[in-house]
Formats: structure tokens, sequence, C-alpha cells
């Protein structure tokens, strides 16, 4: 496939790493962002394929991963109720909440459904008048816009049963908050390549002067990545914290105007609460007032429950790089993508998913 | 769930602005997809399609850079 195969030749991964392993004089710790590209690291076995010394930390870039338990939670409520058909993306339906998770309350009868794109539960929601559709608007900026335009489009069409159960959030405020971390050992950030895509690299810039940091907006593909940990490396070789593109067949500087413009109109910057994590400040998206209508959290009224993340996951500290999926006692053993104990486990851009899929490939 | 892939537009339909959809192929299989965040896009570019919507045109040019830079990192 076109701007898919060139990318995993076998011939120009050998001359990048080759490269790679000219230039590295000393260790250094980069962390990549996105949980897609924690997955192509995994399948291909990139970590093999770097210099000694050089250690690549998986970052919290799952957004599955990242949702709260209290939302989780709220979307388990919903979802029981006999009104509602709650719609979500396939990745959701089994990340564990308090008690349970989404795919067990379909089985005990309730409607739940898996929807490729947010658009899907407009049609949903014309199909169904006599129900309470809800869609669970999760995601990072690359999501957002999606998510954004079926808000927009519900309001448009004044679909007044249709509601979004929002748990955005968006990366610049995590990377700042892993960097002022005390237990921070990340040098350098491959940012994601499609987070970028939408927003652009503008925020990046005071990241990397303030902490010294060199980030790289980079791709999926194994090239992409070998070419922004080399890219990102050069940089420290040379004591460089900039700013780079590698991605740009795909990001441009500005982003992408349109797609911003709609979730400035939808959406406002709020406080998030990212799983395993705790708080961020001014690190997700909520629902403006102007489409108060179209928010569940709004909509509906919630039974109080205490939130109990189960005590063996280490989760929130692999997504913040302090440790690596295989160094949780429960890895493989209490905790597989078939009984998660934590949402690392379960989408395929999870960290922890990610090593038990591919650890007998070489990590 | 964020796995955003490069695909072929293979056409386009065009409704109201916020509503143009382009058939894509991804390697042969086919998918209808929003197109309002690709203002510009024409049938035979190549966009990145995630949840939907394709959220960029993939540059040619641009693509082809990284090969060029490895002949040069080579030389050095
Ligand atoms: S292996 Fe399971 S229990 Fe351990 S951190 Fe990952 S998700 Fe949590």
């Amino acid at each position: 496939m076109k701007f898919v195969d060139e990318y995993r030749d076998s011939e120009p991964v050998r001359k990048i790493t080759e490269a790679l392993a000219q230039i590295v004089s000393k260790p250094w710790t980069l962390m990549e962002v996105c949980g897609g590209q924690t997955h192509s690291i995994a399948k291909y076995g990139i970590q093999s394929l770097l210099p000694s010394g050089l250690t690549l930390l998986h970052g919290p870039g799952c957004p599955v991963c990242v949702t709260p338990l209290d939302s989780i939670d709220k979307a388990l409520q919903l979802a029981a109720r006999p009104e509602v058909i709650f719609c979500s993306f396939g990745d959701m339906l089994r990340v564990p909440g308090s008690e349970k998770d989404l795919l067990t309350v379909k089985a005990e009868g309730g409607d739940v459904r898996m929807l490729y794109s947010p658009m899907d539960a407009l049609q949903v929601a014309r199909d169904h008048p006599e129900k309470e559709v809800v869609f669970f608007a999760i995601g990072f900026e690359t999501t957002a816009p999606a998510n954004a335009m079926a808000i927009h489009q519900a309001k448009e069409e004044g679909l007044i049963n249709l509601s979004f159960l929002v748990s955005q959030v968006i990366v610049p405020p995590a990377m700042t908050s892993i960097l002022e971390s005390p237990a921070n050992r990340v040098q350098g950030f491959l940012a994601a390549g499609h987070v970028c895509t939408i927003m652009g690299l503008a925020e990046y810039e005071p990241i990397a002067e303030k902490f010294r940091v060199p980030i790289v907006a980079t791709g999926f593909e194994p090239l992409d990545i070998l070419q922004g940990i080399y890219l990102c490396v050069k940089q420290l070789e040379e004591g460089r914290a900039e700013v780079e593109n590698q991605y740009s067949r795909s990001v441009r500087h500005e982003g992408n105007a349109p797609a911003q413009e709609i979730m400035s109109n939808v959406f406002e910057i709020v406080s998030r609460e990212w799983r395993g994590i705790g708080a961020i400040p001014q690190s997700g998206l909520g629902v403006r007032e102007d489409y108060a209508a179209f928010d569940a959290e709004k909509k509906f009224s919630f039974k109080a429950c205490e939130p109990k993340p189960p005590s063996e996951c280490i989760s929130g500290l692999v997504l913040q790089g302090i440790k690596k999926p295989d160094e949780c006692p429960a890895f493989g053993a209490a905790c597989t993508p078939e009984s998660p104990l934590g949402a690392t486990m379960v989408s395929s851009e999870g960290a922890c998913a990610a090593y038990y899929r591919y650890q007998k490939t070489g990590l | 769930m964020c796995l955003a892939v490069p695909g072929k537009i293979l056409s386009i339909s065009e409704d109201e602005p916020l509503m143009k959809m382009g058939r894509v192929s991804f390697g042969g299989s086919l998918r209808d997809v929003n197109l309002a965040y690709v203002p510009d896009v024409k049938v035979n570019d190549y966009v990145i399609v995630h949840v939907g919507f394709a959220i960029s045109v993939l540059d040619e040019n641009e693509a082809g850079k990284i090969f060029d830079y490895l002949d040069q990192i080579q030389e050095i």
C-alpha cells in the first residue's frame, strides 16, 4: 500500500539504524506519546534495533487507557438504563470500571453498540426517536474534531434524543506534567503525529524551550519512528532542544484550521482526571454552554459511586514512563488481554497489551 | 482507536460543505469518509483517516524527503 509499505522496507530501516548507532555517544531516554507509536514499536521490535543505552518509554498516549474510572462508571450507569442506547468506540467495551465493563452490561441486557465514527450515532438517534442515544466521546485531539462535528451536527438537526458523554483529553499538559514530576526520566519526546496533524506544532515550542527537551512530531511506520528517534537523539547530542517535524507528509506547522475551528466552537479547555495519573490542570475538553443540551453529564443524573481501582495495577506508573509493563507483577499472570486488570491491557494501543501481544518477537 | 490510516480518494460527493463525503480505498477495502476537514482534497489524493474523518491530505513531496535524508546521512 502506498504511503505504508515504503516505510516498512528493511533497507532504509537498516540505513537509519546504522546512522543512529553512529551518532549516539551516551545513554538517552526518550518517550513516545502516542499509543499508535507504542503499538508499532512493540510490533516491529523497534527497541531491539536501537543502540544499547537508548531507552524508549511509553507515554500516556492511549486515550482508552487514560479515560478516568469515573467516566467509565458513568458510562456503565447510562448503558444499564432501559431507555438508553449506549454507543462507543469498540475498545472501550472491555475497559474495567469499578464493578464491571460495558460488555458485561450488554450481556445483562443493556443496549450497547460499537460504532466506528461518532457520526454514526446521529443515525442511531434518527432511527430511534423513542430512545435516548448516548455516545461515549473519548479521545485525544485527533478524535476531538470528529466528536465536535457530531455534537455540532446534532444541534443543527435538533436531535434532542442524542447526547455525548465527553472525556476528551489533550496532550501538551500531560507532557508538561511528566516533565515536572520529580521522577521524570524523559530527555526527549516523539510527539504524536496525528495529534500534531490537527493542532500543529506551535504549542510544543514553549515546552521544548522551558524544559530543554527536543520534541519531534513523528509518524507511525517503523521508518518514521526510527527517523523521529534519530532526529531527537541528534538534537540531544548537539545540545539542542527544538521542535522538529519528522511527519511532514501529514503535519503542517499550523495544523488543520477547519478542524481546530469546530473544536473550539464546541469544546472549551477544562481540567481532567487521567486514569492512573490523577488530575492534570487544563488537560481536557468539555462541552461549551451553547451545546449543554447535548452534554450527557448535564442531561442525566448519576449515582455517586466509590471508585476502587484494582490495587495490583501499576498502569499509572506505566503511563508516566516510570515502569515498563513487564515490571508489573500482574503482567501476563493475573492480568492478560482476556481478563485485564487495568485499561493499558485492554486497548491494542495500551503499553501492557502491546507488550503482551508482541513480547515473543523481542522487545 | 487512535490508529489512523492512509487511503486513496476514489470519488467525492458534495452536498453541503460540512457533509462533503468521499469514497476512500484502503488497499482495496472501501469506506465513506467525511471530508469537512480537508476542503481542498481532490480525487486520487491520499488522506489520513481517523474515526470516519479525513484529517490531512498526504503531501507527496514531503513523503519522499525521508529517503533523500537517508542518502544524505549515509554520505557523511
Ligand atoms: S499488566 Fe495489567 S495490572 Fe499490570 S500495569 Fe498493566 S494493566 Fe495494570
